[in-house]
């Protein structure tokens, strides 16, 4: 929104690194408390499998959110995720009923969210219109496209080599999933911190006009990062359609509220300008064991749902209070 | 030439709405009658009554996802008053639904006064915190027709000079805050806050309180909402107007109220709302599928969101063409 612009250039907080340092360790601690709180709270939970399961609550959103993370550094933002996931799904299962393989389907995945994905950018960043809006309008949109397709119906009959992806191991209980999570989070933290490319992000965060001074091509790298969101959305479509089987218009709903609230809690500023992928790591740690020990004592979704909503608020609320209180 | 432009937009619309039942009237002559129009105004007075509130709140550039998770949490309070003490006189419920609306729009008021968190962060986590209560509150149970009585279910349609009350309110909703914003100083200092916030605070006035105050403003129409909804559907339960928000983000934004703040009219909301109220009814005429009824909303939010950009860009001089595009 405009308040970014408002508030990132005259104001860098405080020795940065060393904050997000013990926000990260902060957030690590939160982690081992829930991990073992919840051992406590169930006896089903200390158990290989259990804990394989648990990683799939947070597995396919963390993917997204390490692009998002990006994303949001930048000053921008994509509340379209969730719809882009649909929409691939969508696209996949079309191309399912014109018989279609499995190589077919992850290209055809991964077209659909590289094309939303750009649909986003360019209205971004040639149009120069607020992300908040057009993503809220692409989020209409893309799902809406699904809607129109679908309508009440839904795509089956997935086959069998496509279900390894949301279904498959790689040894033991380690899942493909995983080990997918775990790979994109080494490439993104090798992106965003050991990368020109990485730096011009925080650059463009903290100060887009100072940025476009110092010669760095904002739009561009902006509308990079916009296919970057849609593609790993495209990846967790292709995750999530193989894990649940079927594709049906309501797939993911919501689902961008909780990629927001893994950044977030990651430790990135919403205002764009500062957050690390080793922090969005442990917090889809933190969120996927929260949700699984609430799912362990039978606690309704939605009922999580407000605990993710209070978490999105506390996590920004508290060091705020803690700072006013202080003074 | 600014204020040219924008005393054109309402002016537009009109002719869009106008073109629009004129397309349909060439097939469907039913669609235009009086009756037929004065019903589907009373089925988008709803629609109306939250983007009124919801422009004021964009108006001070901020916006405000929870109308609709308010309006369902008001609804199902007011139904479950109503179902406990069923011979509670309806003035005593309307207050009730105003005042808890005005309260729960407080707490996201307060949230980005006093903690200057980002209102889009505030209002998504307060959507979901909102809907979870609604489950907490009727453990998952509706409250049906049935169950409420006939004075709570007769209000919104009493009839009041051939139009029902719904419909009344929403006009004398839509006078007052014409008035509010045109004659009144808070109306103004709303105007002052989104376009030009430094400004603002050198006048004297306070960016955060006056965000506040619509952001109450807000809740109260959504709240009163809450109640006229579950009267008229005569049913309440947690997902009740789930998306709702949507709507009334694209009614705001194609009634030519500009999301970057300080620049949009209560007129403008009306029509906003009433153009998506005439496709949304004249969908099933046309025999098009409700399906895609959310893709329809979607394109229009995008459309509309690049039409003002355009029609907002030619003010001021443009120093660096380029940084006037990705800031």
């Amino acid at each position: 929104m405009s308040t970014t612009e408002r508030f990132i250039p005259d104001r860098l907080q405080s020795p940065l690194a060393t904050r997000l340092k013990s926000w990260e360790s902060l957030l690590l601690l939160v982690a081992i408390a829930i991990f073992i709180a919840n051992s406590f709270a169930s006896p089903y939970f200390l158990n290989a499998w259990s804990l394989s399961d648990a990683t799939f609550n947070f597995t396919e959103k963390a993917m997204i959110a390490f692009a998002m993370a990006l994303l949001i550094i930048s000053g921008e933002i994509d509340l379209s995720v969730a719809s882009i996931i649909a929409l691939a799904s969508t696209a996949m299962g079309a191309a399912l009923q014109l018989g279609a393989g499995t190589p077919v389907l992850i290209l055809v995945g991964l077209g659909t969210g590289l094309l939303c994905g750009a649909f986003n950018g360019v209205l971004v960043t040639r149009l120069g219109l607020p992300s908040i809006v057009v993503t809220i309008g692409t989020m209409s949109l893309f799902r809406g496209i699904s809607y129109i397709v679908l309508g009440d119906q839904a795509f089956r009959g997935y086959p069998a080599d496509f279900a390894f992806f949301g279904q498959g191991y790689v040894f033991w209980v380690v899942s493909f999933e995983f080990v997918l999570f775990v790979l994109l989070a080494i490439i993104y933290s090798v992106v965003l911190h050991r990368t020109n490319f990485g730096r011009t992000v925080y650059a463009i965060g903290n100060n887009p006009t100072g940025a476009l001074f110092s010669g760095i091509r904002v739009a561009r790298v902006k509308f990079i990062l916009f296919l970057l969101t849609g593609l790993m959305a495209g990846v967790a479509s292709i995750c999530l359609t193989s894990r649940l089987g079927s594709t049906r218009p309501s797939i993911a709903t919501g689902l961008e509220l909780e990629v927001v609230t893994m950044v977030v809690l990651g430790g990135v500023n919403i205002l764009g300008g500062s957050g690390t992928i080793p922090g969005v790591f442990i917090a889809a740690f933190v969120m996927g064991l929260v949700t699984f020990g609430l799912g362990l004592l039978n606690v309704p979704g939605i009922v999580m749902s407000i605990v993710i909503g209070a978490l999105l608020i506390g996590v920004i609320a508290l060091p705020r209070l803690w700072a006013m209180w202080r003074k | 030439m600014l204020k040219r432009l924008l005393a054109s937009r309402e002016v537009i619309l009109l002719g869009a709405i106008g073109v629009l039942l004129a397309l349909i009237a060439t097939r469907f002559p039913g669609f235009v009658t009086p009756a037929n129009l004065a019903g589907v105004f009373n089925d988008t007075s709803p629609l109306i009554l939250l983007a009124v509130g919801q422009m004021i709140v964009i108006l001070t550039k901020c916006i405000d996802l929870s109308v609709a998770a308010n309006l369902a949490l008001t609804g199902m309070v007011v139904s479950m008053i109503n179902v406990a003490a069923p011979g509670l006189p309806i003035v005593v419920i309307l207050l009730v639904a105003v005042g808890l609306g005005t309260a729960l729009g407080m707490i996201n008021g307060l949230l980005v006064w006093k903690l200057a968190i980002p209102p889009i962060v505030v209002t998504l986590g307060t959507m979901t915190i909102f809907r979870g209560m609604i489950f907490l509150l009727s453990d998952g149970k509706w409250v049906n027709s049935h169950e409420m009585s006939d004075a709570f279910k007769a209000f919104p349609r009493a009839q009041v000079l051939g139009l029902p009350m719904l419909s009344w309110i929403a006009i004398a909703a839509v006078i007052l805050f014409t008035l509010v914003m045109t004659r009144t100083t808070l109306g103004r200092a709303f105007y002052a806050v989104g376009g030009n916030p430094h400004a603002a605070t050198y006048t004297g006035l306070n960016v955060g309180k006056t965000q506040f105050w619509a952001f109450a403003i807000s809740g109260a129409l959504a709240g009163l909402t809450g109640y006229l909804w579950v009267s008229r559907y005569a049913v309440s339960y947690v997902d009740i107007a789930g998306g709702f928000e949507l709507d009334v983000v694209a009614a705001c934004v194609i009634g030519g109220i500009s999301i970057a703040g300080g620049i949009g009219t209560v007129g403008g909301a009306l029509l906003g709302a009433l153009f998506l109220g005439v496709i949304k009814n004249a969908l099933p005429v046309v025999n098009i599928s409700p399906f895609w009824q959310l893709a329809i909303s979607g394109s229009a939010i995008i459309i509309a969101v690049a039409f003002n950009a355009r029609a907002n860009r030619e003010k001021g001089r443009i120093i660096l063409k380029s940084a006037e595009h990705t800031a």
